[in-house]
């Protein structure tokens, strides 16, 4: 007789070995200094994105041919000590499957798209060890059936995502936004490890099971209590707050558009912007049972939707505004989550419940392909617009919204600064903790050079003597 | 007590004492680089032996073959048992590893004789367990680091100070540890200063002050190699740990929790990269105390997993920083240095060890992060997310580093910058040990979680404590597993 637990288990590990064997070739072929050509490194990607593909699909199919909606791959304790275990789980279910076949589809897609348009850029290679690291990141994210598996994909993402922010490394610009995605993307992790050793405490492992309940996604019944619900839950919406850009650390959406297009399009337009909204339909089992975190995912949703909308009016370049876009959309999602739990809590009304879930991770679905498109379209922006031009004879037609029309000319430059300097949340975000933190370390540095000034009898520091090496014209910009 | 197979330990002690006196009748440096690298070699053969011999005998503790220093002393001076096994290879593989990236622009200045002696002392203090000999091992190992300040010219009052404090504490406190006998509790006479020395060693606030002034003044080489195996750690288990009570433990380590947070923050505002290495390496060992300090068998085993995982990475991390170093002097952090182009497997062994000791996923440092997390949660429950904390912060300030050192305009030389042969097996060494070592954690997590079980017994027999619940009712972990 046909074994299809074992078909499953080979075509599961095949979706998760294709991504960790890209990141070998490419990763070791550069760490031991022998990079690999263009061409292998293509064909490399291309074998290994379409061979994941191609075993989700499949799982997919036999899914719903079996009528099959959870499948659970245990790999065995990764780590056995007694009173901790850390278990390699993954899960194929109706949430995992859609969300893998988008990454492949989409990281195919750029591969590809990236194998033309970076064709003999001095980092070649290095952009594809980034991208490689990303794609096994959000599988592993995606499948992940333990609280620990999933924030080892979470955190390759964040390490992936800042480096290719900074990709052009040569200029500054590139670099300073690169570190300060890495630092929202820490505060993100840092919640999410927190919230990982909450669940820890209090089920005795990680597993998703253990907490949200045994039930197949969107059926799952969380067995914690409401005030353990919340605290899980709100650590866990600082995370999604920090990996999809969410108000007030959505400052660092826009930034990484200074990467290169391919790596925006697909990881900050269409998935990795989407994995705090993947988090929180994940774990919704645990917003159904607190109101009050339900009502904070809503508010926190519409206020990025609210501000996003606001501030991408005015984006005066095309990423950042398709940026902007995508952080309304995400805020949208967010919303829909929280109200979706509400409407579940309130009412008990299951199927409705389950239904806008799945209408949820359909926009999810529906927005990450679009934003992809519009990102790879980006570059010929003007083209486009020539063409639409001469097909209609004219130039395009430039009206005011209706809003733009109701507020009064004397608030228009006000709101329009506004705008432009995206709400202030960066500079509120600078002045108010990340200063402040800087400045006392400052002068905890000062009190320790004279402390030890002072113990030595001389100038204790050789260090400050030292000459910064002169910088090029184009760095002090 | 079970016995290994051949003089493992006292080999790997006496190769390099010897090596150290024949290194140092030689003239030529670059001669006297490739005997130290030989003989280091050969003590890491013998200590990498001693860590097998012992795993395949299956004993909690050994003793050496032969009893050659029971003959010599009248009592086995060498014993190793599950904590320090693995401990005398790393020791030894880092000392091997330094030597074999020394650039011939840095022999003049490292003296190879004196880095021979001191591996000699810190080989010969993880196999000791008898508390006089852990304090005279402790306290000689001060010495090289001293002369080499002496004859550098640069000032010693800072190291001097902290260091005669150190050692007075230490003596003075088993002094009265000893007087008081065997007795359950011991007084804060002698538990104070035995932990303030340990304090002081370790590098907690406020008593930090000399190991970044040691980072100033000293080599590189030597600084490194004197801070990375965490003696301190290893006085605090040997001295501390069995005769202090709970509550000064778990205040103690609320102090290095505090430092741990603090040395992460202070790493993000330095301007020079020694500086910035030495509060990232004071953070990690202070995570490491907060560990040991929790007394709990998770807490006892995540910090006994970080500390062999912030040795093996911020060596790594270290050699890397020398590396640059040993090409363009001391490096400043306060603009971007373009260094990537001349030295990409040097940027990407920055990044993976760098990302090691913050315990990325993947890499050796993880799980034993993850356990540390874990541990101090329990153990503080309001505080313990501090070590989430300052893993946050060491994180940025990796990162940051990282941008600081590789990105920007291309460094202008005149000469090839590539990597060396030297470096280059060095850099990959570590890379694997750091990647095998992630991705297959568990026989490492197996064995510190035995000698974390193995320190908390010994404490509850010399203590006299009734055995907490949890350890008691665990079942005894295989030595196989």
């Amino acid at each position: 007789m046909f074994d299809h637990e074992l078909l499953f288990k080979a075509l599961g590990l095949t979706v998760v070995c294709a991504p960790l064997c890209m990141v070998l070739i490419l990763g070791l072929s550069s760490l031991v200094g022998r990079p690999l050509r263009e061409r292998t490194i293509s064909r490399t990607v291309q074998t290994a994105v379409s061979g994941g593909l191609l075993a989700a699909l499949i799982i997919l199919a036999l899914m719903l041919s079996q009528g099959t909606r959870h499948v659970a791959i245990q790999l065995g304790s990764w780590v056995h000590i007694p009173h901790y275990h850390f278990q390699i789980a993954f899960v194929f279910d109706r949430l995992s499957v859609p969300f893998v076949i988008l990454t492949f589809l989409l990281c195919g897609t750029i591969g590809a798209f990236a194998n033309k348009y970076m064709h003999r850029e001095q980092g070649f290679n290095r952009f594809f060890v980034f991208y490689s690291l990303f794609v096994l990141g959000m599988i592993v994210t995606s499948l992940a059936g333990t609280i620990e598996t999933l924030f080892a994909g979470w955190e390759l993402v964040g390490l992936s995502s800042a480096l290719l922010v900074a990709y052009y490394h040569e200029r500054p610009a590139p670099v300073r936004n690169g570190l300060r995605v890495w630092c929202v993307y820490r505060v993100s992790d840092a919640a999410l490890l927190v919230a990982s050793v909450v669940m820890h405490h209090l089920t005795g492992e990680g597993q998703f099971d253990q907490f949200l309940g045994a039930g197949a996604w969107p059926e799952g019944v969380a067995s914690a209590t409401e005030h353990q619900a919340f605290v899980v839950g709100l650590l866990l919406l600082v995370a999604a707050m920090g990996k999809s850009a969410l108000v007030p650390f959505s400052g660092w959406l826009p930034r990484a558009m200074e990467g290169p297009t391919p790596s925006s399009a697909v990881f900050y337009g269409a998935l990795s912007v989407h994995l705090g909204a993947f988090l929180l339909l994940r774990a919704s089992p645990i917003l159904d049972l607190s109101p009050w975190l339900c009502a904070a995912v809503v508010l926190e949703g519409l206020l990025t939707a609210v501000f996003a909308s606001f501030a991408g009016r005015v984006q005066t370049d095309i990423k950042s505004a398709l940026s902007f876009a995508s952080m309304t959309q995400v805020g949208i999602i967010v919303a829909e989550i929280g109200l979706t739990s509400l409407v579940i809590h309130w009412t008990g009304w299951l199927t409705l419940g389950y239904v806008l879930r799945y209408l949820t991770l359909i926009h999810i679905l529906g927005h990450g392909c679009l934003r992809t498109m519009q990102f790879l379209r980006a570059p010929t922006l003007l083209l486009d617009y020539r063409t639409l031009e001469n097909a209609i004879g004219s130039s395009l037609p430039q009206s005011e919204g209706a809003l733009e029309r109701r507020i009064p000319a004397r608030l228009h430059v006000w709101f329009y600064r506004l705008a432009l300097e995206r709400g202030y949340l960066d500079v509120c975000l600078d002045n108010f903790f990340v200063r402040p933190f800087l400045k006392t370390l400052q002068g905890c540095d000062a009190l320790e050079r004279r402390w030890t000034d002072f113990l030595s009898g001389s100038q204790s520091r050789e260090s400050e003597q030292l000459k910064p090496t002169p910088e090029p014209l184009e760095n002090l910009l | 007590m079970r016995e290994l197979h051949f003089p493992w330990i006292e080999v790997a002690i006496l190769i390099p004492l010897i090596g150290a006196i024949l290194v140092g009748r030689l003239r030529d440096p670059d001669v006297a680089r490739k005997w130290s690298v030989a003989i280091s070699g050969l003590a890491l053969f013998c200590a990498v032996g001693e860590w097998l011999d012992f795993d395949f005998i299956g004993a909690s503790e050994a003793e050496d073959h032969w009893h050659l220093m029971t003959r010599l002393c009248g009592r086995e001076l060498f014993v190793i048992d599950e904590l320090s096994a693995p401990l005398i290879p790393l020791v030894s593989l880092l000392y091997f590893l330094t030597m074999t990236a020394t650039l011939r622009t840095k022999i003049r200045r490292f003296s190879f004789a004196w880095t021979l002696i001191s591996e000699t002392l810190v080989l010969a203090l993880f196999s000791c367990q008898i508390p006089w000999g852990v304090i005279g091992l402790l306290a000689a190992g001060t010495i090289p680091p001293y002369l080499e300040l002496r004859a550098r010219g640069k000032p010693t009052r800072v190291y001097l100070f902290h260091m005669a404090l150190f050692i007075g504490l230490m003596i003075l406190g088993w002094a009265f540890a000893e007087n008081e006998g065997n007795q359950q509790v011991h007084t804060l006479w002698a538990i104070v200063p035995l932990l303030t020395a340990v304090l002081i060693r370790s590098g907690i606030a406020p008593f930090h002050c000399w190991m970044t002034d040691l980072f100033e003044h000293a080599t590189f080489g030597t600084a490194l190699l004197f801070a990375t195996p965490i003696a301190g750690a290893y006085a605090a288990v040997r001295l501390v740990l069995p005769i202090a009570p709970d509550w000064v433990l778990q205040s103690i380590g609320l102090l290095s929790l505090l430092t741990a947070v603090y040395a992460a923050g202070m790493a993000l505002i330095q301007r020079e990269a020694r500086r910035f290495f030495c509060y990232l390496f004071l953070s990690h060992s202070a995570l490491v105390l907060v560990g040991l300090e929790m007394v709990t068998p998770i807490g006892l085993t995540g910090a006994l997993c970080v500390w062999l995982s912030s040795c093996l990475a911020l060596s790594g991390f270290g050699l890397t920083l020398r590396a640059l170093e040993s090409r363009c002097g001391r490096l400043s952090l306060t603009n971007f240095q373009g260094h990537y182009e001349h030295t990409p497997n040097l940027a990407m062994c920055f990044v993976l060890t760098g990302l090691a000791s913050v315990g990325f996923p993947g890499t050796f440092g993880f799980v034993g992060t993850e356990l540390l997390v874990d541990g101090a949660v329990e153990a503080y429950p309001h505080v313990g997310v501090a070590v989430v904390l300052a893993a946050a912060l060491n994180g940025i300030a990796v990162v940051q580093t990282y941008f600081r050192l590789f990105t920007g305009t291309r460094y202008v030389s005149s000469v090839s910058l590539q990597i060396r042969e030297g470096e280059r097996y060095s850099v990959l060494g570590l890379a694997a040990l750091i990647l095998i070592g992630g991705l297959c954690p568990q026989p490492n997590i197996a064995s510190r979680h035995h000698a974390a079980h193995e320190l908390l017994n010994k404490r509850q027999s010399l203590s006299g404590d009734v055995r907490p619940a949890e350890v008691e009712h665990e079942s005894p972990v295989p030595m196989t597993e």
